[in-house]
């Protein structure tokens, strides 16, 4: 076990899994002679060359559109999305064409594309740069969507994106590169569409993924000096969705609140909220809490931004009004 | 392209008539197609082939089983000549299990990847990325086939066709971009959408070397697609054939064409691609009226057969709307 960070943590699972699998290659923007945007190709292009560490234009259809085929193909690629609200240019190939080509041709091809994309606010980047759509790519059947929240499963789930057979989108946090965990030294895989206990508790459950976990263990530690033991669920995937554990945490805790850093109307809490009230009524004593982002395009302001953005202290708020 | 013509000239009995068969054979499918649809046993749309099929006969009759193949939703044709049975494709027009894509796809959706043939894409200009991909993959793997990329004059217009082609240059991909320019785009004609009527010019863009040809002449089409094929083999880079053809019947059935004169048409019609090559066989004294019309005979065959075929096959069973999502089921 070393402690390394979320950044450390993506760019060895694309190295092993690039060493392993001579099918395996990169494309995007910058993946190259740059090394990543955000560094987590650096050294890349050096090793495995250009054949293999594809740089591309600024073309984000044909990015994904090229990737797609290629994978229909026999390859394995990871396209790469600068941010992922430029995947609202890809938008068609991701919707139309990664989730349906399996199903629309009866089964005769497999599209193992992973498409790589960061999202996140609290950069000051103004309101296009900064969204956190997730659940926009999470509403299709026939696309898989993985958000970790540690280096752990960052590495574990992104080597299970590159090998799964079916099409993934892997959603990365911009402001979490630097954040650090234990990841065991060597390779290991972990399961795609099965949600993970992030910390013990039997008061409240607060069920969350990628940022918002982050928020919410900081949420946990000050509720525990109040003597408010949260137990936080990471869902890890939005699709498919595993609430087995939430509701086994709830049958404890009968309280939960669902965090996400997105917009609250038709987001993650809404569905979560929507299935739990469906499948585990019995077991809610407290109406169910959503912490989300207010629902503005996010301003530059840095006031203004944190202003709209999910806090920990709305997290500790939600808490306590559930309980 | 006079090489290609004296190439032509050589071609044999046997590949004449086989050409003939399955220009006459995609013309049947598709008036019994038109038929079927009346009947109502055909959903959704349904885009007819009808006038174009000297462009996917002349194109396809020439590719090695090692060229992958794409085209949009006016897909019949293309299948056909891609070696799809018949029957085939009209038990998935009519949503069979039996169908190419089971079912699934529909007329607009055909495949079949035994046949190196990628499919009918519904979204205009959709699968130009795929074929760029396809090529990428051939070229990664160092495997030698091409990909024939066909799409319509109404999607180079989109940006997809711009950076497909784009990024085949930049990247040196072995893809034969072959637009089928049937002069409208649903019903805006190509001057009214495109801001230029020679569409091989977009091509001029890229550096990207390119022909336009008549698309009524088989034999034409063939003797281009051949050289322009050797082209992408030979170089390992794209190619860019616009072939200018037109379409007899409507854009999808229903279409009440208010966009273009009936005199326009019957003026096309004169062009038929068919009733030109039967006049060609005969003419040359390769064939007497006598054995064409075998041939004609032997077609209508076919198609009744697949229809009935077709007909007797089952619906996919309820399981099957859960089958192919993903790659596990």
């Amino acid at each position: 076990m070393a402690e390394i960070t979320m950044r450390e943590a993506i760019s060895q699972a694309l190295w092993e899994e690039m060493e392993r699998d001579e099918r395996v290659f990169i494309m995007g923007e910058e993946v190259g002679l740059w090394g990543g945007t955000y560094a987590v190709t650096r050294n890349f292009y050096d090793h495995f060359g250009a054949e293999r560490v594809r740089d591309t234009p600024i073309a984000e259809g044909v990015i994904v559109g090229a990737a797609n085929g290629a994978a229909m193909a026999g390859l394995r690629p990871v396209a790469e999305l600068m941010t992922i609200n430029f995947a609202f240019l890809a938008m068609d190939q991701i919707v139309n064409g990664s989730a349906k080509i399996r199903a629309m041709f009866g089964g005769q091809f497999t599209v193992p594309i992973v498409i790589r994309a960061v999202g996140g606010g609290g950069r000051q980047l103004g309101a296009t740069h900064s969204q956190t759509p997730d659940v926009v790519f999470a509403h299709f059947p026939g696309m898989k969507v993985i958000a970790p929240g540690t280096p752990y499963d960052a590495k574990g789930l992104l080597k299970a994106a590159i090998r799964t057979d079916d099409p993934v989108l892997f959603i990365e946090n911009a402001t979490m590169y630097q954040s650090k965990g234990e990841v065991p030294d060597g390779d290991y895989v972990e399961p795609i569409g099965v949600s993970k206990v992030q910390r013990e508790g039997s008061d409240v459950t607060i069920i969350t993924y990628s940022k918002g976990l982050q928020l919410s263990l900081q949420a946990a530690e000050e509720l525990s000096s109040e003597g408010i033991e949260a137990q936080i669920i990471d869902l890890r995937s939005l699709r498919p969705l595993d609430l087995g554990p939430a509701i086994e945490s709830l049958k404890q805790t009968n309280r939960a609140v669902i965090v996400e850093e997105g917009w609250r109307s038709y987001g993650v809490g809404a569905e979560v909220a929507a299935r739990l009230y469906e499948e585990a009524f019995d077991y809610i004593d407290s109406p169910l809490k959503r912490v989300a982002q207010v629902e503005v395009p996010l301003p530059y302001n840095r006031e203004l931004e944190q202003m709209a953005l999910p806090q920990i202290g709305d997290i500790v708020k939600a808490v306590r009004e559930v309980l | 392209m006079a090489e290609a013509n004296v190439a032509v000239k050589t071609l044999d009995k046997k590949e004449l008539l086989r050409l003939y068969h399955e220009m006459a054979l995609v013309r049947r499918l598709e008036e019994e197609a038109a038929h079927l649809y009346q009947q109502g046993k055909i959903g959704g749309f349904l885009h007819l082939y009808i006038g174009q099929e000297a462009v996917a006969s002349g194109l396809l009759s020439v590719r090695r089983p090692e060229d992958h193949v794409l085209t949009a939703y006016r897909d019949h044709g293309v299948a056909i000549a891609c070696g799809i049975e018949v029957k085939y494709v009209i038990a998935e027009l009519l949503g069979k299990a039996t169908g190419v894509s089971k079912g699934k796809g529909g007329s607009m959706h055909l495949a079949d990847v035994r046949l190196n043939y990628w499919g009918g894409y519904a979204i205009v200009g959709s699968h130009l990325p795929l074929a760029a991909g396809i090529a990428l993959a051939d070229k990664y793997k160092g495997e030698p086939g091409v990909t024939i990329c066909m799409f319509g004059d109404g999607a180079t217009n989109i940006g997809y066709f711009h950076e497909a082609l784009n990024l085949s240059m930049v990247w040196d991909l072995p893809v034969l971009w072959l637009c089928e320019n049937n002069q409208y785009g649903m019903g805006t004609a190509v001057e009214r959408a495109s801001a230029v009527e020679e569409i091989r010019q977009k091509a001029e863009g890229y550096g990207m070397p390119n022909s336009r040809i008549n698309g009524m002449d088989v034999l034409e089409v063939r003797g281009a697609a051949e050289e322009a094929l050797g082209y992408v083999r030979e170089n390992g880079t794209p190619y860019f054939l616009e072939v200018v053809t037109y379409r007899f019947q409507g854009h999808s059935i229903g279409d009440p064409e208010r966009y273009r004169d009936k005199e326009e048409v019957d003026r096309w019609r004169e062009a038929d691609p068919i009733k030109i090559f039967r006049k060609h066989l005969i003419d040359t004294g390769a064939f007497s009226v006598d054995d064409l019309s075998i041939e004609e005979e032997r077609v209508d065959q076919e198609v009744a057969e697949a229809v009935e075929f077709a007909e007797a096959s089952p619906d996919p069973p309820p399981e099957a709307l859960y089958e192919n999502i993903y790659a596990d089921s």
